[in-house]
């Protein structure tokens, strides 16, 4: 057989396993790969202006499509800058495929020029990692990287190629479907979990479905799955930050996001509900708050497809260790064996209707300020109306609160947003990720004056693809989110939270070719949301909101959902040295 | 404010690995990135083919911990099982150590002594000091060590716990 290049071998791999996109930056160890892809006819190489950008368009591209995104950068330097990215679809349940170049085996571990441990580095960020010292290994192993990439919990991958492995030629040929030796992830539900859980259901009279990104990692059938379970048991719906969408947020049974800014009704209910079943969530700290009072009252069913978050943090009555989807499907399929009907919770929605009507999300609009929640309320309407298929990425902070609570997503895979890192500099990259997956998608990244300073010189790459991207930063001169601590823990010493020297946003994008509109007060709002959309191509808009809001209601770290502050005049301005040390 | 610690076991865990390069990296990584505690980690290959290596490692941590460790362990790619000896029923483990000794005159005699109560094999000796090889379950060789150390100890290496499941079948 004709042998071919390590690098056409890796090329090759990537047209089998159906890779459209790759978001990559070049450098000295990749010079042969990207060779390899230069005119490629089905390839499309975006060139990013940073590493980390290119990790995280993958994951727009990823969350947005359900495929997994691929990045290809260079060694040392190029590899480091992927770090935060590929930490980042670790904690978020990301499929990405990143492959880096190396120094030529025989410099490995030479301090050569741009050496660096990629996968000693990588070896805890990633979801499994590979250094390829043989061209006739990189097909098997490319292969198997998508596998692992995208089956069980999805997650990141890294493949480190040394460059002499690149020009060594080997024979190819396409790896068929293979059984993995150790590599076996769970998926189908075990039928006895099944019926337990059944059983649990059919005896609730406070039933909770708590929801999770594994539902949206799991498939739109999953979301569609999740509708039926919600209505066949009457159940009302909450979610955490990552499974927005999976449930429409204009379903009756929605009761909005629950957590640390989550709604009081989502949380109350959480906290007296006598069954939680959680569903590809995984009870993470922003969700529980203190942990010896979380959910005092309920049994708890645990659907997840990765055994090790079971029991992690809250331990659970039932397991059941699945794919979501499949699992739902068999819970229904349950319900229907035993001639389940619709039990009566009119008691149980009587006091969920009670606390929803405190309207915890409730702000007033300000006369001469914009309401930065107003801002997010106006943007939604405004897409509506639009008609358009539409996706939301945000950065991390306050604006990215808002954005989940005001908001409302009706489908899966359209809500993109950092949550287990909390990663600034995310959603600008992200948006861009997802448009390229998603040309005629208006896609709009909500960002922070702060945050988007952290991948802004991303602007260039969305001007060279043409990309018709939006950026609406709520600018509000403040690092918010911290400066919201620091007046609940810190007497309102805001140390370093000022956003000083900001650029001229509007300036900056016209410096790069895009459309800068600034939006100064309530009056402009409207009108400048829809500049913004009906102006083609990428548009920054400046949006100057009260500086001074805070994101509520807010569970403080260390408090249980009943001690949810739910406006400012509830804030005393300082804590506990056990409440200070929690994040 | 102080930071509190919890009520810990000790448990011996038994893995099969694939046998490839950074396996030990990738196992005893997880261990200090999650905070967890190693008291000993042996590794060797045991199949035919090279394929295939057996890990021992001793960790202790509350219940809870235990199994998330468990979990984590079992999630890596290259890891094909993990075994908890401590819980699933009775188990022999095993450690070699070679203490050195140096003494004379009645220390000499004393350390021949205790070495043959606790069945300890000299593998070296000098007009001054032993080596004995002495294996057993970790407290045996702890006691030997501290009786050693009265009498001239001079250093000690030790292997760490391998341990199986007792009778026929594979854990
Ligand atoms: C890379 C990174 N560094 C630091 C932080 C800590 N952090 C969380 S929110 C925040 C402030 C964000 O400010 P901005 O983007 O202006 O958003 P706002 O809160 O004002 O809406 C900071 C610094 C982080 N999440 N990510």
């Amino acid at each position: 057989m004709a042998e071919r290049s390590g690098a056409d071998i890796l090329v090759q791999c990537l047209v089998d396993l159906g890779v459209d996109t790759v978001f990559g930056y070049p450098g000295g160890a990749v010079l042969p790969i990207y060779d390899a892809i230069y005119n490629h006819p089905t390839i499309k190489h975006i060139l990013v202006r940073h590493e980390q950008g290119a990790t995280h368009m993958a994951e727009g591209y990823a969350r947005s499509t359900g495929k997994p995104g691929v990045v290809l950068v260079t060694s040392g330097p190029g590899a480091t800058n992927a770090v935060t990215g590929i930490t980042d679809a670790l904690m978020d349940s990301i499929p990405m495929i990143v492959i880096t170049g190396q120094v030529p085996t025989q410099l490995i571990g030479t301090d050569a020029f741009q050496e660096a441990d990629t996968v000693g580095i990588t070896r805890h960020c990633s979801k499994h990692n590979y250094l390829v010292k043989d061209p006739g290994r990189l097909a098997p192993v490319v292969h198997e990287a998508f596998h692992i990439a995208t089956t069980g919990r999805p997650g990141p991958v890294v493949i480190d190629i040394p460059k002499n492995v690149q020009i060594a030629t080997a024979p190819y040929t396409r790896p068929e479907g293979f059984e993995h030796q150790s590599y076996r992830p769970a998926s189908a539900p075990d039928a006895v979990a099944i019926d337990a859980a059944v059983e649990m259901i059919l005896k609730a009279d406070r039933p909770i479905l708590y929801t999770g990104g594994g539902v949206i990692n799991s498939g739109p059938e999953a979301a569609t799955l999740l509708r039926e379970l919600a209505h066949r048991t009457g159940a009302p719906v909450t979610s955490t930050l990552m499974g927005l969408g999976a449930f429409p947020a204009t379903d009756p049974s929605w009761l909005g996001m629950l957590g640390m800014h989550g709604t009081y009704e989502a949380n109350l209910a959480m906290n007296q509900a006598d069954l939680i079943v959680c569903l590809g969530a995984r009870f993470d700290d922003r969700v529980t708050g203190r942990l010896d009072a979380f959910a005092p009252h309920s049994q708890k069913i645990h659907v997840d497809i990765d055994r090790s978050s079971v029991n992690k943090t809250v331990a659970v009555d039932l397991p059941v260790i699945a794919d979501v989807g499949r699992a739902m499907a068999a819970i229904i399929a349950g319900l229907d064996a035993r001639g389940y009907t619709k039990p009566d919770l009119s008691e149980w929605w009587a006091r969920i209707d009670g606390w929803r009507a405190k309207n915890s999300l409730g702000y007033d609009d300000g006369a001469t300020e914009i309401m930065p929640q107003r801002a997010i309320a106006d943007l939604y309407k405004a897409t509506l109306a639009t008609g358009k298929d539409t996706i939301i990425t945000t950065e991390v902070g306050q604006h990215q609160m808002w954005a989940a609570q005001h908001f409302g997503f009706d489908a899966p895979n359209k809500w993109l947003t950092s949550g287990g890192l909390g990663t600034m500099g995310y959603g600008f990259p992200a948006a861009i990720g997802a448009q390229v997956a998603n040309p005629d998608s208006l896609v709009i990244c909500i960002a922070g004056d702060a945050s988007i300073q952290m991948n802004i010189q991303e602007l260039g790459t969305a001007t060279q693809y043409r990309l018709p991207v939006k950026i609406f930063i709520l600018n509000n001169e403040y690092m918010g989110m911290v400066r919201q601590w620091q007046e609940l823990t810190y007497e309102s010493r805001y140390s370093n939270s000022y956003s000083d020297s900001l650029p001229d946003f509007v300036k900056l994008a016209e410096a790069y070719g895009w459309t800068g509109i600034r939006i100064e007060g309530p009056q402009e709002l409207e009108a400048g949301i829809r500049q913004m959309i009906e102006t083609p191509g990428p548009v920054l808009v400046d949006c100057r909101v009260a500086k001074l809001s805070n994101c509520f209601p807010m569970i403080p770290s260390g408090a249980a959902h009943t001690e949810m502050l739910l406006d400012p005049s509830q804030v005393k301005g300082s804590m506990s040295d056990e409440a200070k040390a929690l994040v | 404010m102080h930071i509190r610690e919890e009520q810990s076991e000790r448990h011996v865990l038994s893995l099969t690995v694939t046998n490839e390069a950074g396996i030990l990296a990738r196992i005893a990584g997880l261990f200090s990135a999650r905070g967890y505690n190693i008291e000993s980690l042996t590794v060797a290959d045991i199949g035919t083919d090279h394929q295939i290596s057996r890990i021992t490692v001793v960790t202790n941590g509350p219940p809870k911990v235990i199994d998330q460790i468990i979990a984590q362990l079992d999630r890596l790619v290259p890891v094909h099982r993990v075994v908890d000896l401590t819980d699933n029923g009775p188990f022999v483990e095993r450690e070699l150590a070679l203490v050195k000794v140096a003494g004379t005159g009645d220390d000499r005699i004393e350390a021949l002594r205790i070495a043959d109560v606790f069945r300890a094999k000299v593998v070296d000796t000098t007009i001054g000091s032993f080596i004995f090889e002495i294996t057993g379950p970790t407290d045996k060789i702890d006691s030997f060590v501290a009786l050693m150390r009265q009498i001239g100890l001079v250093e000690v290496g030790r292997t760490g716990v391998v341990g199986l499941v007792r009778g026929g079948k594979e854990a």
